[in-house]
């Protein structure tokens, strides 16, 4: 209602009564508006996007640093991949850790929204504010106190640990075991993530009508029948959102990795897709290579998002 | 005369009727509620929660106040009695900490500059305008918000050291426009459609061209969205890591967030002076926290927006 369309108002107003105008160039003041934007985007994204998809197409190794032309080889870069298994054991690890953590920062990030509903106002305020703070940590300065936490000889975790009767960390190395370094990961990841999905929730459980609520209790309905049946359909657009953000998210975890490896090890099993890349690339400086796992991870992300983005364009057409 | 006889005697009839079991059952439930066992045993989770999620923001703090001798012991000191800011000045001493503050400072405000500028206009464009290409240009912008950063760094880092940018702010600060205008366009254009175009038809009516009448009437409505985008434009690029680390790898261009990462380098080939790695740590974040606690309401509701309303 609000969205009266200013451009077509005043083009049928003056198309209207004066019949023989030429027609003016269709470049009009929404185009020139965008120009700053798309420009920078064109520079900033387009242009790099464009190179990456020609590089992974072509072998562009160490000696193309130097000057030497890069030839064409079609899709040799990608069938390398295919049939490396170190390439897909990065992938299957970096699903699985993006599987994982994602549905555990979904199940944590609900229960605790359900709980912010069930407490009184000053425990809610307390885990909400404890919460934000969580949140607004920069992921560098996280991950600095979590190595801390973490340390094998003066870890705050070891020694808790070891204050339970029977249990004894004996300064356990976590970084060093790539499964107890991805769980490390993944605890990280989870901490950070599910101030987010608690609040969205949380905002939308709010949203529930107390009245809807109250009428399925006197219908009969208890405590679960009631989250089943009543309140979990009238979230689940919020809960879908929330997990396709987590899932993306969880997919780019480079800084996290890197900053666990440079306390642990750096050897390629503890590499997931973003920092198999930067190896490959900074590394190894084979930019085809490199190239084509970018154009993997692009795709990848693009297939888990492509709900997302539907759905922002539908609140688009509705506005 | 008539109508004030009979409806005060229905209200007081009714009110006078259910007053005393009302308050009496409200009283008797405020009362069960506050002292069931499970509302206790959720309030205590809910408090222990709270605990466990601000621990590793305390546990920071904490360190930092804390000698490296104290630290060196192992059995933790869970308060900082005896503390002091020592660590703070041994990090603040040789001036890095100031260095790389600077860098990030230049290289984030130019970006949020012109990201507000060119996401301004492009955000005006679709929200005030339907033209020919609307539909390509925001799914275009959501697309590339979607796209991460490790897809694409090594690509950006033979764009920006092939024209003789790397290890300079500028070239960062165009990669940093880019990948924050996406989100700053989608964020912005919420605002704009949120101020009625009728109140600029009302001053055009007025006498003012459609350009005045969108800087005096809408512009200082949207001054807190802009506020608001600018802030987030803000902290992202604050925070950014990865592509720092690819386009300024030499040690005297680092941004804060490689400069405290230099901290956990270290502790590869020497003894790490955890009090130092923590105050520098807290030197970071306090700010990020204060700016972000400021606009984190927006946060949520501009991202989950469309779920919530369909």
């Amino acid at each position: 209602m609000t969205d009266i369309v200013i451009s077509d108002i005043t083009e049928a107003a003056s198309t209207a009564p004066r019949a023989p105008e030429p027609k003016r160039r269709r470049l009009s003041v929404p185009h020139l508006l965008l120009i700053p934007a798309i420009l920078i985007l064109l520079v900033g994204m387009g242009y790099p996007l464009v190179w990456q998809g020609i590089t992974s197409l072509q072998e562009f190794g160490i000696q193309q640093q130097f000057g030497k032309p890069a030839p064409f080889v079609g899709l040799q870069n990608y069938l390398d991949l295919a049939t490396d298994p170190t390439m897909w054991q990065v992938v299957g690890r970096s699903l699985l850790f993006c599987f994982i953590t994602a549905a555990m920062t979904l199940v944590v990030g609900v229960l605790l929204a359900v709980l912010m509903t069930a407490v009184g106002r000053a425990a809610r305020l307390t885990l909400q504010v404890s919460l934000l703070l969580a949140w607004a940590m920069p992921v560098v300065a996280a991950m600095t106190v979590w190595i801390w936490l973490f340390d094998r000889r003066r870890g705050v975790v070891n020694y808790l640990l070891d204050m339970i009767p029977g249990v004894d960390m004996n300064r356990f190395s976590w970084l060093s075991n790539p499964l107890t370094f991805f769980i490390v990961a993944s605890i990280i990841v989870i901490w950070m993530s599910v101030p987010f999905v608690a609040f969205s929730v949380y905002a939308g459980l709010t949203q529930v009508s107390d009245e809807v609520i109250e009428a399925a209790q006197l219908d009969g309905a208890n405590g679960a029948k009631r989250l089943r049946y009543i309140i979990m359909p009238m979230i689940r657009p919020v809960i879908m959102i929330v997990l396709l953000l987590q899932l993306i998210w969880d997919l780019r975890v480079f800084t996290q990795i890197t900053m666990l490896q440079d306390a642990g090890s750096k050897a390629s099993e503890f590499d997931l897709l973003g920092t198999y890349i930067y190896k490959l690339g900074a590394g190894a400086q084979d930019f085809g290579m490199a190239s084509a796992v970018s154009i993997f991870v692009l795709a990848l992300t693009l297939a888990i998002s492509w709900f997302y983005v539907r759905s922002l364009l539908k609140e688009d057409e509705q506005s | 005369m008539t109508t004030s006889v009979t409806i005060p005697t229905g209200g007081e009839l009714g009110a006078t009727a259910s007053a005393v079991p009302i308050a009496d059952v409200r009283t008797r439930t405020r009362w069960s509620r506050r002292f069931r066992p499970r509302r206790v045993l959720l309030t205590v989770l809910a408090f222990a929660v709270a605990l466990a999620w601000v621990f590793p923001v305390y546990w920071m703090m904490n360190s930092s106040l804390l000698s490296n001798r104290t630290l060196q012991s192992f059995i933790p000191t869970f308060v900082p009695f005896g503390g002091s800011f020592a660590n703070y000045e041994n990090v603040l001493e040789d001036g890095s900490f100031f260095t790389a503050l600077g860098i990030s400072l230049s290289i984030t405000l130019i970006a949020v500059f012109f990201c507000l500028l060119f996401a301004f206009l492009a955000a005006v464009a679709i929200s005030r305008f339907r033209f020919k290409g609307r539909k390509t240009f925001v799914l275009a912008v959501l697309i590339v918000q979607m796209l991460p950063a490790e897809g694409l760094f090594i690509a950006q880092y033979k764009m920006v050291s092939s024209v003789g940018l790397l290890n300079s702010i500028i070239g960062v600060s165009i990669i940093y426009t880019a990948a924050v205008v996406p989100f700053t366009v989608w964020m912005l254009r919420g605002f704009v459609a949120g101020i009625p175009a009728d109140l600029e038809e009302a001053a055009m009516v007025d006498g003012l061209s459609r350009t005045q009448a969108f800087m005096r009437i809408t512009f200082p409505l949207l001054a807190p969205g802009l506020v608001a985008s600018g802030v987030f434009a803000f902290l992202q690029a604050w925070n950014e890591f990865t592509v720092a680390l690819v386009l300024l790898p030499a040690e005297q261009m680092h941004t804060l967030p490689l400069w405290l990462r230099g901290f956990i380098q270290a502790s590869a080939t020497r003894e790490t002076d955890w009090g130092q790695v923590m105050a520098a740590s807290t030197l970071v974040a306090v700010p990020v926290i204060v700016f972000f606690l400021i606009v984190q309401g927006r946060m949520t509701s501009g991202l989950v927006s469309g779920a919530v309303k369909g």
